[in-house]
Order: C-alpha cells, then sequence, then structure tokens
C-alpha cells in the first residue's frame, strides 16, 4: 500500500479535473493497479471537516504514514509573507505552514503542476498573492521548501509541470514510486520527470511540414506553422503533447494554437503576447534552443525558397485547400 | 447557543469554511468563507487584451471553458463584432460539453457519496447506496469516469484539449470541424447517450425531459427504478431533502447556450417580489465589499467602475468574497435558475411547492442531461465544415466589453475596459460568487448562508452531514468564486 495525501492551494483544481480524464484505463484502476491508496484526495474522498484535519494531525503525529504528498496549486506566502491568502479552511492556519510541517513526513513530496512545481498562471503579473512553488520561485530554486531541501527518500520536489498536467504524466509516475521504480536519472534539470520532458512540444507536430518549409500561419486557426507568427514555442517546450494525445486525439497545436510552453517556469511571463512571436529585425527570438542561430536563418531561407505551393496555399488557410496530389509517371 | 467551525469541505471546487451559530440545535447565523485569494483581476492589469483568454481559463480548471467563453464575449463586445455561425455552434458544443461533465461529476463524484456514509446505515437504501456511491470504491465512479472522459474526446476534436483550451476566441473557434469530425462527434454523443439512458435514468432523454410535474416525477420514479436519478429520488424522499437548505426563489440566468437568434436556455430574472420573469439588466449588477477582506468603495459598484484590491484588516470582512447582488437582491443562480427561467414545468412545480431546496437543485442539474444532450446532437449536425468558424478582427486601442455566460454553477460575467491598447480594468463575478457570498451592506445574507438557517445540526453541531448536503447541493467552485 502506497499512501497519497493530495492538497491543493493557489491554484485551479485543473490538474486534478484532467487526472479524471485518465483513460486505457481510469484513474481509479491505475492506482488500484499499483496498490495506490488515496488517503485523501480534495475531489474523490468522502472525510470531510474534522474528519480530515484529524488525518492531518495522526500525520503530523506520525500515526499514519504518507508515501506520498501531492501539492496542486501554488504555495501562497501573501500578504506579506503571512500565508493568509489561504489559510486552510477550519484550522485558522496558513496553508504554507501545513505545507511545510507535511512534507517532512512523506517520503515524496510532488509539485502537480506548473503552479505548484515554480508559481505558474497565479505568479503572473506582479504576482499580488506572493505565489511560489514548492522548492522554486519562478526560475530561481529555492520556493517554500529552500534550495537545499530532500524528503527522506533524498529526493528533491518531483514537479510535475504542465498547466494543465496531462493525466497520465502524473499516474505514471505515482505508479513508478509506488513500485520503487523512479530513480534520479528519471528526472530532467529542473526535477520534472523526463518520462515526457525528454520530448519536445514539435516532435509529432502535425504542421511539421509547414516547419521545414516555414510555410507560417498568419492568423489564429490558419494551418500553417505557428513559430514565426503566433507565439508557437513547441520548438522549445519540453513535452510530449502531440506524441501522447489530450482527450482522446487532441493537443493545442491540433486545436489550432500555439504552444505556450506550460511545463517551464514561467511560461506565464511574456515578452509581447502569448499569440505573437518577438522579432528582432524579423527573425523570431525564440529559436531552438540547440540551434546555432546561423544555421537556422541560412536553412530558413533556403527552405522557404523551396516551399511547395500546396504549402504555401494551405499555411494560410484554415483547411486543406491544396491537397497533395499523386506524382504522374512522365513527370 | 454555541459556534462552530466547518472546514475545509473536499468534494467541493477548491476551500470553503462555513461558520454556525447554533441556538437549541439549529442553525441561527452562518457566515461563509472563501479562505483563498489568487489575484487574477491584479494579474491581468496591463496585459495585451486577447491574453485574457490565456489567463481567465486558468482560473477555474472545471469551469474553464465558460471562462474562455465570457473572456471571448467581452472581447467580442469591445471589439463590436459577432461570432461566426459555425464558431457559435462549436463553441457552445465545447461548453455544453463541459457543462454536461460537471453536472455529471457534481452527481456521482461529489454530491451521492454523502449518502453512503455510516450515518445512514440504518435507512432501508443504504446497501444499494454504499455499493453504488461510495467514495473511492462504489461500483458507478469507474463507469462513470470512462463515459466521462469518452463525452471530453469532444474537446479534443474541438478545442485541442480541456481543461484550458485557446480555442475560443472572440469571432469563433481556431478549430474547424471537418464532415469526418462531424459523423466522430455525433458518434461520442450517441455513446455517452447511452450511457446517460442506460445508467443515470434508465430511459429515453426525451421522455426525461418531459416530466411536468411532481406527480409525474414520483410515477416515473416507480416506472424506472432501477435507474441512479430514481435512487436519489428515493433518498431525497426518505431524507426530506425537499425541507433541507430551502431559500425563497430569487433567480437569475445570463442566458445559456446563446446564437444569433437568441438562447436555448434565456436570460432573465424571476424575483419573488415581481411576478413571472423580468428581462436582466446587467446594469443593475453591483458588487458589494462591506464584509470583504477587500479595500472597501463608499457605495457598491458596477463591475465597470469595479476594484479588486485585497485588504485583510477591514474589520467587518469575513471572505475574500465579495458580495454581488441585482438590484439591491440576494440572487441564486445554476441549473435551476436556467430552468425556473426557462419555465421548465417540472421545476416550475417544485419550486411552487418547496421553494429552493437540495433536491430541486440536483433535481434541475439532472433534467439539464437530459435536455441538453439532444441540442449538442443538433447543433453538431447543423456545423457547415465548408463555412468559416472564425472571424477576424482588430482589437480597439480604446474600449469596454461585457462577456455573460452560463457555468455549470450559473451566471458568470467578465468585465474588461482596455486604454492604450492594454487591459486597464478587468471585473469578474462567478457563479459562486452569487450563491456563496458575505452579507451586504444592509446585512443580507448571502444565498448559502440564508440556505443554511434552521438546519439540525444538534446542540454540539456535529450531526453536520445535513450541512454538507446543502453546502454541496449548489456544486459550489470556490476557485470560481475568488479568482
Amino acid at each position: 500500500m502506497f499512501n497519497i495525501l493530495w492538497l491543493q492551494s493557489g491554484g485551479c483544481g485543473g490538474c486534478s479535473i484532467s487526472l479524471l480524464n485518465a483513460e486505457s484505463p481510469d484513474v481509479m484502476t491505475c492506482l488500484k493497479s499499483a496498490d495506490i491508496n488515496l488517503l485523501w484526495h480534495p475531489s474523490l474522498s468522502e472525510a470531510s471537516m474534522d474528519e480530515f484535519v484529524q488525518l492531518l494531525d495522526n500525520i503530523l503525529t506520525d500515526k499514519i504514514v504518507i508515501d506520498a504528498l501531492c501539492l496542486e496549486g501554488s504555495v501562497m506566502q501573501g500578504p506579506n509573507g503571512t500565508g493568509r491568502f489561504h489559510m486552510l479552511a477550519g484550522t485558522g492556519k496558513p496553508m504554507m505552514t501545513w505545507l511545510s510541517e507535511l512534507a517532512e513526513k512523506a517520503n515524496y513530496t510532488l509539485a502537480i503542476g506548473s503552479c505548484a512545481a515554480f508559481g505558474g498562471i497565479t505568479a503572473a503579473g506582479n504576482n499580488p498573492g506572493e505565489a511560489c512553488g514548492l522548492q522554486y520561485d519562478g526560475k530561481v530554486e529555492g520556493g517554500l521548501l529552500g534550495k537545499q531541501w530532500l524528503s527522506s527518500t533524498g529526493f528533491p520536489v518531483i514537479n510535475v509541470a504542465g498547466c494543465p498536467t496531462h493525466p497520465d504524466w502524473v499516474t505514471n509516475v505515482l505508479m513508478q514510486l509506488a513500485s520503487g521504480e523512479l530513480q534520479h536519472a528519471d528526472l530532467d534539470e529542473l526535477n520534472r520527470p523526463r518520462a515526457y520532458t525528454d520530448h519536445l512540444v514539435h516532435h509529432g507536430c502535425a504542421r511539421n511540414e509547414y516547419y521545414e518549409y516555414k510555410a507560417s500561419a498568419e492568423t489564429l486557426g490558419d494551418i500553417g506553422c505557428m513559430m514565426e507568427h503566433k507565439g508557437c514555442l513547441g520548438t522549445q517546450a519540453r513535452a510530449d503533447c502531440n506524441i501522447r494525445p489530450w482527450n482522446g486525439a487532441g493537443s493545442c497545436l491540433g486545436g489550432g494554437y500555439p504552444c505556450i510552453n506550460c511545463t517551464a517556469p514561467e511560461f506565464e511571463q511574456t515578452q509581447l503576447s502569448f499569440t505573437e512571436t518577438p522579432k528582432i529585425a524579423g527573425i523570431p527570438v525564440g529559436l531552438p534552443t540547440d540551434m546555432p542561430k546561423a544555421w537556422f536563418v541560412a536553412l530558413a531561407s533556403l527552405s522557404k525558397a523551396a516551399t511547395p505551393q500546396r504549402l504555401r496555399d494551405n499555411a494560410i488557410a484554415t483547411k486543406i485547400v491544396n491537397p497533395p496530389g499523386t506524382k504522374k509517371e512522365h513527370e | 447557543m454555541t459556534r462552530k467551525l466547518y472546514g475545509p469541505f473536499n468534494r467541493v471546487e477548491g476551500d470553503l469554511e462555513v461558520e454556525v451559530e447554533i441556538t437549541n440545535g439549529k442553525v441561527s447565523k452562518a457566515w461563509v468563507n472563501s479562505p483563498l485569494y489568487r489575484g487574477f483581476e491584479q494579474i491581468m492589469q496591463g496585459k495585451s487584451p486577447l491574453d485574457a483568454l490565456v489567463y481567465t481559463p486558468r482560473i477555474c480548471g472545471i469551469c474553464s471553458v465558460s471562462q474562455s467563453i465570457a473572456s471571448a464575449h467581452a472581447l467580442a463586445d469591445a471589439q463590436g463584432i459577432e461570432a461566426e455561425a459555425n464558431g457559435q455552434l462549436a463553441s457552445n458544443i465545447i461548453l455544453a460539453c463541459e457543462n454536461l461533465a460537471d453536472h455529471l461529476t457534481h452527481f456521482y463524484l461529489f454530491f451521492m457519496p454523502d449518502f453512503a456514509r455510516e450515518v445512514y446505515q440504518q435507512q432501508p437504501w443504504y446497501q444499494q447506496v454504499k455499493s453504488r456511491f461510495q467514495a473511492q470504491v462504489g461500483t458507478a465512479a469507474t463507469l462513470m469516469l470512462k463515459a466521462r472522459a469518452e463525452f471530453i474526446h469532444i474537446t479534443g476534436i474541438l478545442a485541442g484539449k480541456w481543461p484550458h483550451s485557446l480555442s475560443i476566441q472572440p469571432g469563433g473557434t481556431t478549430t474547424t470541424a471537418s464532415a469526418s469530425d462531424k459523423v466522430k462527434l455525433l458518434a461520442i454523443l450517441m455513446s455517452f447517450r447511452q450511457f446517460l439512458e442506460t445508467q443515470l435514468f434508465a430511459d429515453r432523454l426525451e421522455n426525461v425531459s418531459q416530466i411536468d410535474s411532481e406527480d409525474a416525477l414520483n410515477t416515473w420514479v416507480e416506472q424506472h427504478p432501477q435507474s441512479d436519478f430514481s435512487l436519489f429520488l428515493k433518498l431525497a424522499n426518505t431524507l426530506e431533502l425537499h425541507k433541507l437548505g430551502v431559500i425563497k426563489p430569487q433567480f437569475m440566468s445570463n442566458g445559456a447556450y446563446g446564437f444569433d437568434d437568441g438562447f436555448l436556455f434565456p436570460r432573465g430574472i424571476s424575483s419573488g417580489h415581481k411576478k413571472g420573469i423580468t428581462p436582466l439588466d446587467s446594469q443593475l449588477i453591483r458588487e458589494d465589499l462591506s464584509h470583504s477582506w477587500m479595500l472597501a468603495q463608499n457605495q457598491p459598484a458596477h463591475p465597470f467602475q469595479g476594484i479588486t484590491l485585497p485588504d485583510p484588516e477591514q474589520t467587518e470582512g469575513y471572505s475574500w468574497c465579495k458580495a454581488p447582488r441585482y438590484d439591491g437582491q440576494v440572487m441564486e443562480v445554476g441549473a435551476l435558475a436556467r430552468q425556473i427561467i426557462a419555465q421548465h414545468p417540472l421545476l416550475v412545480d417544485l419550486v411552487a411547492k418547496n421553494q429552493s431546496n437540495v433536491t430541486t437543485r440536483i433535481v434541475a442539474r439532472l433534467l439539464e442531461l437530459a435536455r441538453v444532450l439532444p441540442e449538442m446532437e443538433s447543433w453538431c449536425r447543423q456545423l457547415k465544415p465548408n463555412d468559416p468558424f472564425c472571424r477576424q478582427a482588430e482589437v480597439p486601442s480604446s474600449a469596454e466589453g461585457q462577456g455573460l455566460v452560463e457555468a455549470a454553477r450559473g451566471s458568470l460575467g467578465h468585465w474588461i475596459q482596455i486604454e492604450k491598447g492594454k487591459i486597464s480594468n478587468y471585473q469578474i463575478i462567478a457563479p459562486t460568487t452569487w450563491n456563496f457570498s458575505p452579507r451586504d451592506m444592509n446585512n443580507n445574507a448571502g444565498a448559502l448562508e440564508q440556505a443554511l438557517l434552521d438546519t439540525s445540526v444538534g446542540e454540539a453541531g456535529n450531526q453536520a452531514v445535513a450541512i454538507q448536503h446543502i453546502v454541496r447541493s449548489f456544486d459550489p467552485c470556490m476557485v470560481c468564486t475568488v479568482h
């Protein structure tokens, strides 16, 4: 039995709602398969009010052992570091205090979603709530628990980042932890599971042919590549969204809008707008991370010159207007 | 007289605290506190107007599409445009998908598990309810989660993903639907219809929609004893849930599923002191901050004059939630409000007999599942794959706009003001802001605060399960309430 305590703070609850979208199999069956016991989850458990506060007390007094503490939503430190922006109901105690205490009791601590990992959307703008992540404040290590913090099993906070998280990202890491198979090497430099961050959103994107020829969408909804004009960060964003479908067969790119790199710290801060590509001298500033800029520019101008008419036509349309043909034999 | 603090509630979205005063074993006063403040209205200041479409859905993971649509409508109003016909159809299909999935989640995962509690083990229906609905182990959850997840494939096709899509735009949707998408959508709807018609209702949706009175409902229950709906009605009857969480009917709806030629469920007000349904005039909406931890304004303000600045030192404050009022009146919003304003004969009859209560709120939600799914089928058939889905327009450098929509939990409004091409003010009133508001300057309690009065909880307040039924009957969304 692997006990999970799941708490929510400064977020939208969307990662839990996304978790309920798990399929083949459903979330309950996934957890059952790994002998995971949801000791408490805000959407799924019977215990409420006094029963729940008693459970927290039992954990703090070592009467109940938790294997994993999952936090969804950012840590609310405001106003002025008091944590009053989220007092856990019925307890008169700031949620951030509960979290510090409970993290010491958990064998593993997980940040579910970019809010809990880095601050996320709740930390946008001037960050009125003083929101931060469990072990990061945006890109800066630290957060609530501090840079050096490790759980009793020697793991830092495992950052299952995303806005929201894909249900598989969450169920897979929990099942790996429950079976004792998750290793340090399975986490990336931001302590996110490499199971999905070894990929780029670009991988498997249905718009790849448009990218190859720099046949670009001009307005939102066009089927061309959205990197040049529409702010798409898929070539930099670390996630498998176009390999592992969302809600059956979806993805942001498939839905006709750009990747906003929601698995990354500080994705919530934009230079211009989420759907507009910042450029210098007409060249997008956010080029693929590991490609020399000069090569990119050279290849882009070469491929633009070679763009088939079919792609030029389709890139600025909302559906295929010029389908691929069969090459005639005499050509 | 004693005081008791209840919280945290789970199986609601977000965190909730309720304080009650108990006199002779009954609730004599209640104070509802929304204990989490994030500050979206502050976050949006100075942002590019269209970026509201990225931020606002993330107010709430369960009402994400409603937030997108309210924002898109506010922007469209500022731009002076109407969405393309296809875009309206696609947006309404996506919204209906979210709303119906939410109704289903509420019934199966949030509300019914409370009746599997040990406190009810002497009830004749207990074993049946426990085996079907007990939290985490009941047989219904797995069946329902599969049906729900497959139903939400609609968003995979039309919105990219759910929650938090950027497909909904002021002029329509970034997605289009091909002829092959249309038939796929209809197949998904058929699959969901089968779940509803075998598990929830054990009857055709059209037959459920036609139940037109309390007597007809009682007859229907006898004829369809195997359905989850009947099981609820049976236990509601023995526990007299119609006497729980009672408030006088004061309903508001922004109008649900809007098209150029009107709404599926109309916009309006149904208020105790005026007969019939009256038009909704959004100019009469005010937010009262007298009992909120918010920097006070002298008078309640319309959202276009509204300011959201937290101030935990407000001595009269007891919640981060503001108190929205319509023409000075407390309003209840949600499925029941929509169905009363749409004058559905079953709910009109139930409310005429027993006002607004726990049973009527649940019945209204389940009735919407039966009424809306056939409309979704019709909207899918009306999609025209060869016509455009999205109208493009510039955002003016100076403008203001209002976006009103019905989320699963009721009336949601966004008000945007744009100056020098940036958002200068953005105010949001969410459904549970209406239902779970604190008192106003005239000391009028919010809808839940009224609904809790006279509830028997025992002298020490320990028989709190009734409180939980009342709270959950509103299907509260606390992350929307204060955002």
